[in-house]
Parts: structure tokens; C-alpha cells; sequence
């Protein structure tokens, strides 16, 4: 037997995994695995929770992500309890939700994943890193710090909390938006947007060109992609209904309620977080880099696939010059950076739009809601990928059972397939070094796990 | 020179991680004086080597250890331990790190109940036995503290921790000194809202509706939440979670405090003195819908929540 090349941790994502290479005798790779080693039960310990508690303790899931989980858990209530939701209120929750996506994009690019790309992925891991990225871009590394910050801000400002908020529950949100509010926070809003704007053009012009050829090579794979859109193809991050759109670009719509129809969870022995798949495609995902069965990709790089068009002008227009070069659906793993700028465009355009919408400080924001049994399928788009909270109510309104598959388990079997692609293209008679595995990181990276 | 820093992720959701990219310019007059040999989220360097090379997992040796997270499995010991041999000054950052957090709310059922849920109770999930791998991390027996397991020098709590609040224990580290912590005072002495030290009395109200004000005017002519009739668990709280100035964050949202930044001193018991504090104001505790889980959402380690017997079956 070969030996096993560990990689642990793996960095710069925002979770915990380990990758370990198996390679045979002559030094090629055997088998790949990522592993994924956080478990930590909430579908067990939210039983017996009341449901208008439930969107500010599943936030708790995803630091990153609190917001999207937050609206999720709350979609899923105002479903058990069969509550239609004040347009105000449903604004609100958008508007909330797009600025803290706005920061979360920025995050990622320039701190995550930039790092390889401006430093360098064969550079030392001393300098491959968000110092690094400070040192050599000081001006707009500054300007990140204080955007990311200025979004932290206002969220808290106005909603309380940035990080595991308590603003949305069934049947509304907690408070509504005055025009004072309104009118600082738009100021915030236009620099925001005035920035996502120039990060694509700087992504566009100085990173991507660049790195074209590992863009070409990295982990690419061909599988299918899930994400919402609304009734005429839009991409939306709030409400819609879900596309899965085969590897040939083919697709079904379904709504939310119907996903135990069309997505699947498959439990492998070496990790903890499950496989979903498309049960339509196959019976269980088929890891095989030549023949891969049931598998489709999440968040950006999918969601700016399945869609027919973005939901605002700025980013149509980046959507058309993206779907020019690299068609539609692109299959290119790197890709997914491309794409995240492409939403970060929609949603800081979108953020803007809805502090301009007259309705967005109208005071009718909450209905009050009565505990009744029912259930409720809660979905949304979360940074990483389609987010799904099913919850199942007693006459109490306490959660009799909880299911959630969350955006970035959806990209398990993509992630373990790009991996085990980049791996046995990189590495060759026992040959391999920290950049090459720093690559086989990158494939990973691109999902931002 | 610059201190050098380590920092670790256990059981956790990343929040406390952003909270210190949350520091905002801070963050940039802060760096250069940290030399972070370890950090997983932003720094590339590995356990076992670079290239994996080496046997033994090795964290580099540092001034400031700052670990996030409860303790869930075999593998978060390990590397408290390691955190703990290689670092001078240990800091737990959040309340995970502090209490448990909300991941300890696990430690109401066994674990057992819980696998069994999540591997074969799953209605997407097709039903398969617990993943067992030794790349996969077996479980402790609970979510733990982290000082269930290692001598902790400084918490830093909250849900997340405010960006203020790492700024400034970082920067009192600077300085030499090797303590810090926050005042004991509770979330309602930072709380402007107006009280009276009644309620109407009654069941306490679930947050089926909102609180009662006007949007046009400040939390200073806002009822105080307990005497809404609501829970509220400021009472019990360690205040700062608005920072070093401002109000506390849950009721800047117009929402109730879940008593994130965990009790207001060691040994102190929140769930006894928030129930005498709601039965002082006219509240009925009994009928707090939930009532062990909500008042230990945050600090389920230290053996705050167990599972419970099953019930007698009745006749």
C-alpha cells in the first residue's frame, strides 16, 4: 500500500475539514477524500423548541451565514403556522438579508480567496494570506476593512444584531424602518453598491486574466446545479422556487415543499456531513471522476447557471458578458469566484432598490400569530447554496421535528469529485509540493465551504 | 515587537471569527502588532507539516492562544490541549468557548437520541449507521466549556462577543497586563427602557407579537420587556454586548434578551434568580413556555443541562 497525504486543516474556509490523498505504489493517487469532521445535532435538540424561538437559535448554525438561516427558519414558521406575512415586513427581511450578503461576498473575495490570487497559490503560506493582501494592496484592502465593517454596522444599528439576529420571527419582523433610518442607511447603501461595482471591474481586469489557466484546470467537473428563481427566471435569494438543471443544462422546476421528492441524503462512513443528490438522476451520488451519478453543485457558480436572468441591470449585464465567454451551464470550478462578484453586484443593486421602495418604512410589519400544529418548509438562498428548514409543529407551536439541509452540504459530493480531479491531475510519481496542495485547496476554496 | 498570536475553531459556527474581522479599523491599527503564527480561517499553516510530512500535530508556539468553541469531540480536545501546552496566556473567545453556547443545548438528550436523529430519523436522509472513520472524530460524552478540559486565563463571552470587547482585551494584552475581564453589572443596567417594577401580571407572553412602542422614539419610552409580559433575561446577564457604550443589542432590535453573554458572575445561578426576579415583578416563572432550555441557551456545559429521566408513564 501507498502512502496517505493528510492536509489539516484545511484553510481559509469556514468550516472544519481534512483532506486525505491516498496514493498507490507508484506514487499516483489511488482515492480522495474530504472529510468533514463538525457535527453538532441541531434537527435533534430543536425538538421540543417553541417555533417563534426558532430563527434566533438556528442562526446559531453559520456564523457567516446567521442571516440566511434566520430568514429561513422564519419562512418556515410563517408556514406551520399558516400566517401571510405583511410586504413591508417581507421587505425588510430582504433588505437585511442583502446587506449582510453584501458583506459576506467582500469577505470572501478579498479575504478568503484573493490570497491565491494576488499573492499567489505556489507563494508561501507566510504571505498567502490576508496580511499579505494588505501589504500589497494596502488602499483597497483599507477600503474593505471599512466597508465590511460599514455593513456590520448598520445591521446592527438598525436590526440590533450583525451576527445571529433576532429581527425576524413568524408572521413578520420585530420593528419597522423609519425614514430617518431609511435615509442613513441609503447613504451607506450607494458606497456599498459603488464598490461591488468596481471589485468585479478590478476582479475583472487585474485577477481574472491572470489565472485563466488554472481557471481551465483547477477541479473542474461537469454535474448539475440547484438554486431559486422567481416565477420569470429570475435569480432571487429570498423566495422563488427551486431549479435543479442537469450537467447537459436540462431542468425542473419544483416548489419548496416538494424537495423529499427531488433531493436526497446519502450517509457515507468517513464523514460527517451527508451527500445530498438528486434523486431523480440516481439512486445514491456517485463519487467517479468519469462517470459522476445524482450530483449537482450549490450557491453562486449554480445559482447564476440555473437562472435565466439576474434580478437587476448591473449584474444582468456582467451575467451576459460572463454567459459570452464561458456559456451557460459554465462548468469551470474557479468559476465560482467570478460568479459571487456577478451576485454581489445583484444584491448590492438590490439593496438599494429596496431602501428606495416607499413601502420599506411602512409601520404594518407583524401580524400576531396563534401556536397550531402544521408544518412548514422554510427555504431560501444562503450564501453558500439552497437552504432548507422543514419544520413539523404541535398544537403548541413547540417543533415536534426539524430537518435542515443547509447550503454548503449540497456542494459535499462536488467538493469531494473536485478534489479527487485536481489531485490525480497535480500529483504524479510521488511528486508533489505545498503549492500543488495548496491547489488542491483551491478546488475546495472556490466553494467557500 | 509584535505578540504572537495563535487562534483555534472547536465546536463552532465562525461567528466570534468575524466578529474580530468586525473590528472594523481597529482591526487595522491592531495588526501589525499581531503576529499570528496559526489561524485557520485566515492563515494556511497546517498541523502536520506543510506537506503533511510529519506524525504529530504541532501548533506553533505563541504568546496569546484565543480558541472559540465548546468542546464536542475527541479531536476539539486535542487541540485545546495543544492550544494549552503551546500558548502563555489562554483566551476562550464566545460563549461556546465560556459556557457551552448554543450547541450545549445538545446536552439535553443523549447522544445516542441524537445520531439516531440526525443518521436514521431524517426524512431526506436514506438510513445508514453512524459514520465511523478515524478521520471522523468520535464524540465526548457532552458539550463541554472549554475549561471543562484546560485552565482558561481570560473569557471573553458573548454571542458573539462584541468587536469592541476582543479590541480592547487585545489591547490590554499589549500593554502587559494579564488579566481582563468585563464589569459585573447585567444587561439592565446598560438598558435605558423606563421600568416600574410591575407587570399586568398574568402567564408571560411568547413572542407571538411585538413589543409595544413607538419607532419614533428611543428605547428611554419603551416599557421595560419583563413588565410586557415577556421574557427577558437581562436581569441575569452580564452586560457588554452592546459594546463599551450603547444599548444592549437584542433590545435595540425591539426583541428580548436569551441572556447570550452568559450569567453575571461565576457560581451565580440565572435560572433561580430570573424566576424570583419575574415572580417579584407579578410574572408567573411556571408559565414560561420551555423554560430550561431558554433560560440555558447559552451555558448548557458545566453540567447546566443533562438529559432528563424518562417520564413515569401514568396509569
Amino acid at each position: 500500500m501507498g502512502k496517505v497525504i493528510n492536509i489539516q486543516p484545511i484553510t481559509r474556509i469556514e468550516g472544519h475539514a481534512k483532506v486525505a490523498i491516498h496514493l498507490n505504489e507508484e506514487g499516483n493517487v489511488s482515492d480522495t477524500f474530504l472529510h468533514v469532521q463538525a457535527l453538532r445535532g441541531f434537527e435533534k435538540f430543536c425538538e421540543g423548541r417553541p417555533v417563534e424561538e426558532m430563527p434566533r437559535i438556528v442562526c446559531h448554525i453559520c456564523g457567516i451565514c446567521p442571516w440566511a438561516h434566520h430568514l429561513a427558519s422564519s419562512k418556515a414558521g410563517d408556514a406551520c403556522l399558516g400566517v401571510t406575512v405583511p410586504s413591508a415586513a417581507i421587505k425588510l427581511r430582504r433588505l437585511m438579508q442583502m446587506i449582510a450578503y453584501v458583506g459576506d461576498k467582500l469577505l470572501n473575495f478579498y479575504f478568503l480567496a484573493a490570497p491565491d490570487f494576488v499573492i499567489g497559490p505556489d507563494s508561501d503560506y507566510s504571505v498567502r494570506n490576508v496580511v499579505g493582501i494588505i501589504g500589497a494592496a494596502p488602499d483597497i484592502a483599507k477600503k474593505v476593512v471599512h466597508l465590511r465593517h460599514l455593513t456590520a454596522q448598520i445591521l446592527e444599528e438598525f436590526a440590533g444584531r450583525a451576527i445571529h439576529p433576532t429581527f425576524s420571527m413568524p408572521g413578520g419582523v420585530s420593528k419597522p424602518m423609519t425614514e430617518k433610518e431609511r435615509k442613513k442607511i441609503l447613504v451607506s447603501a450607494d458606497e456599498l453598491l459603488e464598490f461591488s461595482k468596481f471589485t468585479i471591474g478590478f476582479a475583472k481586469e487585474n485577477v481574472f486574466p491572470k489565472y485563466l489557466d488554472a481557471i481551465k484546470s483547477i477541479g473542474v467537473i461537469k454535474v448539475g446545479h440547484i438554486g431559486t428563481v422567481t416565477d420569470d427566471g429570475a435569480l432571487d435569494f429570498y423566495d422563488g422556487k427551486l431549479r435543479l438543471m442537469k450537467p447537459d443544462g436540462s431542468f425542473d422546476d419544483f416548489a419548496y415543499d416538494e424537495y423529499l421528492d427531488n433531493i436526497g441524503e446519502h450517509v457515507e462512513p468517513w464523514s460527517y456531513q451527508k451527500f445530498p443528490f438528486a434523486k431523480k438522476w440516481a439512486d445514491k451520488p456517485v463519487l467517479d471522476l468519469d462517470n459522476p451519478a445524482g450530483i449537482y453543485r450549490s450557491n453562486c457558480l449554480a445559482r447564476i447557471n440555473v437562472c435565466d436572468k439576474m434580478a437587476t441591470p448591473a449584474a444582468q449585464a456582467e451575467l451576459e458578458e460572463f454567459r459570452e465567454s464561458f456559456g451557460r451551464p459554465a462548468h469551470l470550478t474557479l468559476l465560482y469566484h467570478y460568479a459571487r462578484l456577478i451576485e454581489l453586484v445583484q444584491c448590492a443593486e438590490s439593496m438599494v432598490q429596496l431602501l428606495h421602495d416607499p413601502e420599506i418604512t411602512s409601520p404594518d410589519i407583524r401580524v400576531k400569530v396563534e401556536p397550531k400544529a402544521g408544518r412548514g418548509v422554510g427555504c431560501v438562498e444562503a450564501p453558500r447554496g439552497t437552504l432548507i428548514h422543514d419544520y413539523e409543529t404541535d398544537d403548541n407551536g413547540l417543533i415536534k421535528k426539524a430537518n435542515i439541509i443547509v447550503g454548503t452540504t449540497h456542494n459535499n459530493a462536488a467538493m469531494n469529485l473536485s478534489v479527487k480531479k485536481t489531485a490525480t491531475e497535480l500529483i504524479k510519481d510521488g511528486t508533489y509540493d505545498q503549492g500543488i496542495l495548496n491547489k488542491v485547496e483551491m478546488a475546495i476554496r472556490a466553494y467557500d465551504p | 515587537m509584535a505578540v504572537t498570536v495563535a487562534e483555534e475553531w472547536l465546536n463552532s459556527c465562525s461567528g466570534c471569527e468575524i466578529s474580530i474581522l468586525n473590528t472594523g479599523d481597529a482591526l487595522l491599527d491592531l495588526l501589525p502588532e499581531l503576529n499570528f503564527v496559526h489561524i485557520p480561517v485566515l492563515i494556511d499553516h497546517k498541523y502536520f507539516g506543510q506537506t503533511g510530512e510529519k506524525d504529530v500535530m504541532e501548533i506553533p508556539e505563541a504568546v496569546v492562544g484565543i480558541v472559540s468553541g465548546s468542546v464536542r469531540n475527541d479531536e476539539h480536545k486535542h487541540v485545546l490541549e495543544e492550544m494549552r501546552k503551546k500558548t502563555k496566556i489562554l483566551i476562550a473567545l464566545g460563549s461556546c468557548a465560556a459556557y457551552g453556547g448554543v450547541p450545549s443545548q445538545a446536552n439535553m438528550f443523549t447522544n445516542e437520541d441524537i445520531f439516531e436523529k440526525v443518521f436514521r430519523g431524517c426524512p431526506s436522509t436514506d438510513s445508514a449507521p453512524d459514520p465511523d472513520h478515524p478521520n471522523v472524530p468520535k464524540w465526548l460524552d457532552n458539550c463541554k466549556a472549554l475549561d471543562e478540559v484546560v485552565k482558561v486565563d481570560i473569557t471573553i463571552p458573548g454571542c458573539p462577543p462584541h468587536p469592541e470587547l476582543i479590541a480592547d482585551a487585545i489591547t490590554a494584552l499589549l500593554k502587559g497586563e494579564t488579566s481582563w475581564s468585563l464589569p459585573e453589572r447585567s444587561v439592565c443596567d446598560t438598558c435605558p427602557v423606563i421600568r416600574e417594577k410591575k407587570s399586568a401580571g398574568g402567564p408571560v407572553k411568547r413572542c407571538f407579537e411585538n413589543l409595544e412602542f413607538n419607532p419614533e422614539e428611543g428605547l428611554d419610552k419603551m416599557r421595560c420587556i419583563n413588565e410586557q409580559g415577556f421574557l427577558c433575561l437581562g436581569t441575569v446577564t452580564l452586560a457588554g454586548c452592546a459594546g463599551t457604550a450603547g444599548v444592549p443589542r437584542c433590545v435595540q432590535a425591539r426583541t428580548p434578551c436569551r441572556g447570550c453573554f452568559g450569567p453575571i458572575r461565576k457560581g451565580a445561578r440565572p435560572m433561580v434568580d430570573m424566576m424570583g426576579a419575574m415572580t417579584s415583578i407579578g410574572l408567573d416563572p411556571k408559565t414560561v413556555v420551555d423554560r430550561r432550555a431558554i433560560m440555558n441557551r447559552y451555558i448548557g456545559g458545566h453540567g447546566n443541562l443533562r438529559p432528563l429521566p424518562a417520564r413515569p408513564t401514568r396509569p
